[in-house]
């Protein structure tokens, strides 16, 4: 509380207490760790991860199955590094930084198995509506056509796209196995636990139980799995249909920060407009009320926006009757 | 959490096979009848989901008693463990023994895995094709079907077959070496409830030799008498653990520079002690889910002499102070298994578990990652067998995210030898660098293959001369050793010394211990393209460079044996390289990190697909 330190403030007509207000205990400061990346000396808080300290360092690298708002999983293996003693590279995300520790980015060996990750990840997946993931196979010179095309193709993980409500589509044809649906749908967001890892190996897929639609599942429809999803297989119904009819255009579009209108938790909201219409709704990862996690009501409940002008778009009425209940 | 179930219903059989491992259900809450006032309470939280770990122990109750495991039954199953269905699906598909599909109540699963290969799997197979349509189709009437099978681990009695009917009476054994007409016999229902008995001479060529240490009483002793254990010394080295105190015991593993025999070759006395430094809640276990392509020597000593197992882990228990420990075999080991159970009941009852540290057997179901010690944690633990990311290491973090001592079944056999003997004297055997005595798996084209014990020093050749020679046409090719994750050695090269320091200057591990001989009549390509096949089969899936390298790998190979590479011979060999490379480097455990070796290896030294 810092009201009785700011004169500005208005008349409370609460008695102010008297003498001197206590502060807030100092957080004890993490001790620094200290380790070089690429040779420069960086330090970060103890508990930091070599990605945080690469990030420190200015070293871009590259992520898939990562993200700020889940646990680690260290799955894609796509930001590797070198770690000096190491007998194999380390995931960056996950491996905490110790002191002393010399990490390389930028080794012949790094590069290797960043470009192979990624290539492997393109020959066996529709990467078309994931541009991250292409931005990084340009960067690393991936070059998926290698292990076949044309007659000779690789095995890929193409199958049907997967429409069994009104709100999203999951096209796994598209999925790379990066488990952050999971985790969002699970421990780390929505414990709601709907979807999981079935099969093994490389017929390993993102399902259900027995694969039933999601309506006959635990699915509580938050589209959580779509805010993380870094590949597009995750989709929102409005925008795999814009997609479809070849409406959707992302330069086109406007991005505004607002309030969440439904409940007094304040979740931020990123409306996304194309001509002046609500085409998707997320939420910033740094969002400190829920960090970038929404419910049902804010992600897929904006419809009634447009309604004032008559206005219908796909999925509206189920989504406000979900709501409702 | 709230769980959401389909309406999905189980049968009585399916009720009674769950209530068999964890009791009747209490409440409604738990699939069970409506209890008064039971509307006003709830059950959950941590204590409702603290079972979660007897889940795969549920699934094989299941699928013993209907033969798959029915979404009305999961449904069950996770209302009795507060488990969520989509979670327990993703478990029960996992592995390879449970189906999710409707599947006929017999099953034979036949070895066709390279050791089995060179030895009648495939003339085998075709019999069956013949008498019994193809494989993975139901047949007689939709009673029955036929698989083919990574290693079951029976390699010395190859071709080996793995039985299974499910029923009110489960039935699970192993033939081996199996003829058609024997698998065709045992797929009716209520047939032989067990294989006809070999000598322990058959798996054991040295059972009975003096000069044996860790199969002194192979062969010997009877394996489900714990009196007839002791008058062939054993439960002697626990007393005198006991007598001597934890520390003393920790030193003497020290001293004993043993190593694990698992694969990874860590001291063993190391992990001991560090183990034993943690305060708190500590798990011990025994890795015995060898599933390694060319292994059955942990089999070899479970099957005839499990209470050294049970003595064993007992003073590992007692050194380390661990409270609890568990025995994770693999699932296609049936005899072993029904020998660990009996000989634990047994010392149970003779009152030697005392002191603390209870013993729980749990069976794998068909994962060859599950060997991999933190995916073994992991299906313990009732989640899919996927590896951990390390560190933390399991001394730190291991089952249930508490210190964990985990040895396999050859290291802790060691045990009790170095108890009794002492650490310098058992150090004192073998090389400076490999102590103490070690077991081999000698098995593909040798005249008598079976476990061997020697010393560490022998060469492979000396371990090929045991077994009375390369069969076949008696010219070797090549020399598989370590295992699939091992390497192929070329004649020039059999009198490096199978130790851990010999093996890694000719850049291959001791692994597993296997020594696999092909003479020249066997086509080593067939060989290489079903090593790549195995590791495309078993890779769990989690990580990229594993998932879809080891996929890649046998396309590859695939291409080269059809003679159609992409491009030139040389640029897939490049390929095949640079696969490798970020399978090493860059999978998460050591099934990846291995998956690409012994295919380089032999491509290295051979001109095969050129």
């Amino acid at each position: 509380m810092e009201t009785n330190a700011n004169p500005d403030a208005p008349d409370l007509k609460i008695p102010v207490p008297r003498g001197p207000v206590p502060d807030v205990p100092r957080r004890e400061r993490a001790a620094a760790v200290e380790m070089t990346v690429d040779g420069r000396a960086v330090a970060v808080p103890a508990g930091a991860t070599l990605l945080d300290a690469c990030r420190q360092a200015g070293v871009e690298t590259p992520t898939l199955c990562y993200l700020e708002n889940l646990t680690p999983v260290n799955v894609c293996r796509v930001c590797v590094v070198e770690l000096e003693g190491s007998r194999t590279l380390v995931p960056a995300c996950s491996r905490k930084a110790e002191a002393g520790m010399s990490v390389r980015t930028d080794s012949e060996r790094v590069r290797l198995s960043r470009r192979m990750v990624l290539e492997f990840l393109a020959s066996a997946t529709d990467v078309s509506t994931a541009p991250e993931l292409r931005g990084y196979m340009t960067e690393y010179g991936a070059a998926p056509d290698r292990y076949g095309n044309g007659s000779e193709r690789a095995a890929t993980v193409a199958q049907p796209v997967k429409i069994d409500n009104d709100l999203y589509i999951r096209d796994y044809s598209k999925c790379i196995l990066c488990y952050k649906c999971v985790e969002a749908c699970g421990e780390d967001a929505q414990n709601t636990f709907a979807i999981a890892v079935a099969g093994r190996g490389f017929d390993a897929e993102i399902s259900t139980e027995y694969d039933v639609p999601l309506t006959e599942s635990a699915c509580v429809y938050c589209g959580n799995c779509i805010g993380v999803c870094p590949t597009g297989a995750l989709m929102s119904k409005t925008e795999r249909d814009m997609r479809e009819a070849g409406s959707w255009d992302e330069a086109r579009q406007e991005r505004t920060d607002t309030i969440c209108p439904y409940c007094g938790v304040g979740c931020t909201l990123t409306v996304h407009t194309q001509e002046k219409r609500i085409v998707k709704v997320s939420s910033p990862l740094d969002q400190e009320v829920t960090r970038g996690h929404l419910c049902i009501k804010g992600r897929f409940g904006w419809q009634f926006v447009q309604n004032i002008d008559g206005g219908q778009s796909p999925g509206d009425e189920r989504a406000a009757s979900e709501n409702d209940a | 959490m709230d769980l959401h179930f389909t309406a999905d219903e189980p049968t009585a059989a399916e009720i009674s096979a769950v209530d068999s491992v964890l009791g009747a259900a209490a409440s409604r809450w738990a699939g069970g009848g409506r209890g008064d006032n039971e509307a006003q309470t709830s059950r959950g939280g941590h204590g409702a989901r603290a079972d979660r770990h007897l889940l795969l122990p549920v699934l094989h109750a299941i699928h013993g008693r209907v033969g798959w495991i029915s979404p009305g039954a999961l449904n069950y199953a996770c209302r009795r463990l507060h488990v969520p269905p989509a979670e327990a699906f993703g478990v029960a598909d996992f592995y390879a023994l449970f189906s999710t599909k409707p599947r006929p109540p017999l099953t034979a699963r036949v070895c066709d895995d390279i050791a089995c290969r060179v030895r009648g799997a495939e003339e085998l197979c075709a019999r069956l094709e013949a008498d019994l349509g193809p494989a993975g189709e139901p047949c007689r009437g939709g009673e029955a079907a036929w698989f083919r099978s990574p290693c079951l681990g029976h390699c010395e009695r190859a071709p080996a077959v793995l039985i299974a009917e499910s029923g009110k009476r489960r039935r699970e054994c192993v033939l081996a070496p199996a003829s058609a007409e024997e698998v065709g016999g045992h797929l009716t229902r209520g047939g032989a409830a067990q294989a006809a008995a070999l000598p322990a001479a058959v798996s054991v060529p040295q059972a009975g030799q003096p000069q044996l240490k860790l199969l002194q009483r192979v062969g010997r002793v009877d394996p489900e008498s714990p009196d007839d254990y002791r008058a062939h010394g054993g439960f002697a080295a626990l007393a005198r653990a006991r007598a001597k105190g934890r520390e003393w015991v920790i030193e003497q593993v020290l001293r004993s520079h043993l190593l694990g025999r698992g694969g990874a070759a860590f001291p063993a006395g190391r992990k001991w002690q560090a183990v034993a430094a943690r305060g708190g809640r500590k798990y011990l276990v025994c890795n015995a889910d060898e599933s390694e392509p060319g292994t059955f020597k942990d089999r070899v000593l479970m099957e005839g002499d499990p209470f050294a197992v049970i003595e064993a882990m007992a003073i590992a228990a007692f050194a380390t102070g661990c409270q609890k420990g568990f025995i994770y075999i693999r699932g296609e080991y049936p005899l072993a298994t029904a020998r660990l159970q009996h000989a634990l009941r047994a010392a149970r009852a003779a009152g030697l578990l005392d002191g603390g540290c209870d013993i729980e057997l749990r069976r794998g179901a068909g994962a060859y990652i599950c060997g991999e010690e933190t995916a073994l944690f992991n299906s313990i633990e009732g989640f899919r067998g996927e590896p951990r990311n390390k560190p933390p290491y399991p001394t730190d973090s291991g089952l249930f995210g508490r210190p964990t001592l985990v040895n396999n079944v050859e290291t802790l056999v060691n045990v009790p030898r170095i108890v009794l003997a002492g650490g310098d004297a058992y150090a004192a055997s073998g090389t400076g660098g490999s102590a103490g005595p070690k077991l081999f798996c000698l098995s593909g084209r040798v005249a008598r293959p079976g476990v061997y014990e020697a010393d560490f020093g022998i060469s492979v050749r000396g371990l090929i001369e045991l077994a009375g020679g390369v069969s076949g046409s008696g010219k070797l090719q090549a020399a598989l050793v370590g295992g699939a994750a091992g390497a192929f050695l070329s004649p020039s090269e059999l009198d490096t010394p199978f130790t851990f320091e010999g093996m890694r200057a000719v850049g291959a591990a001791v692994g597993s211990a296997v020594v696999m001989p092909f003479d020249d009549t066997v086509d080593l390509s067939i060989i290489l393209l079903r090593i790549a096949e195995f590791f495309r089969d078993e890779t769990c899936g989690q990580c990229v460079p594993c998932r879809i390298g080891a996929v890649r790998q046998e396309e590859l190979l695939q291409r080269l044996h059809r003679g159609g590479p992409l491009g030139s011979t040389e640029q897939e060999m490049k390929l095949l390289k640079e696969i490798g490379q970020v399978m090493r480097d860059a999978s998460i455990c050591g099934l990846g990190q291995t998956a690409s070796s012994a295919v380089e290896s032999a491509l290295d030294r051979f001109p095969i697909f050129r």
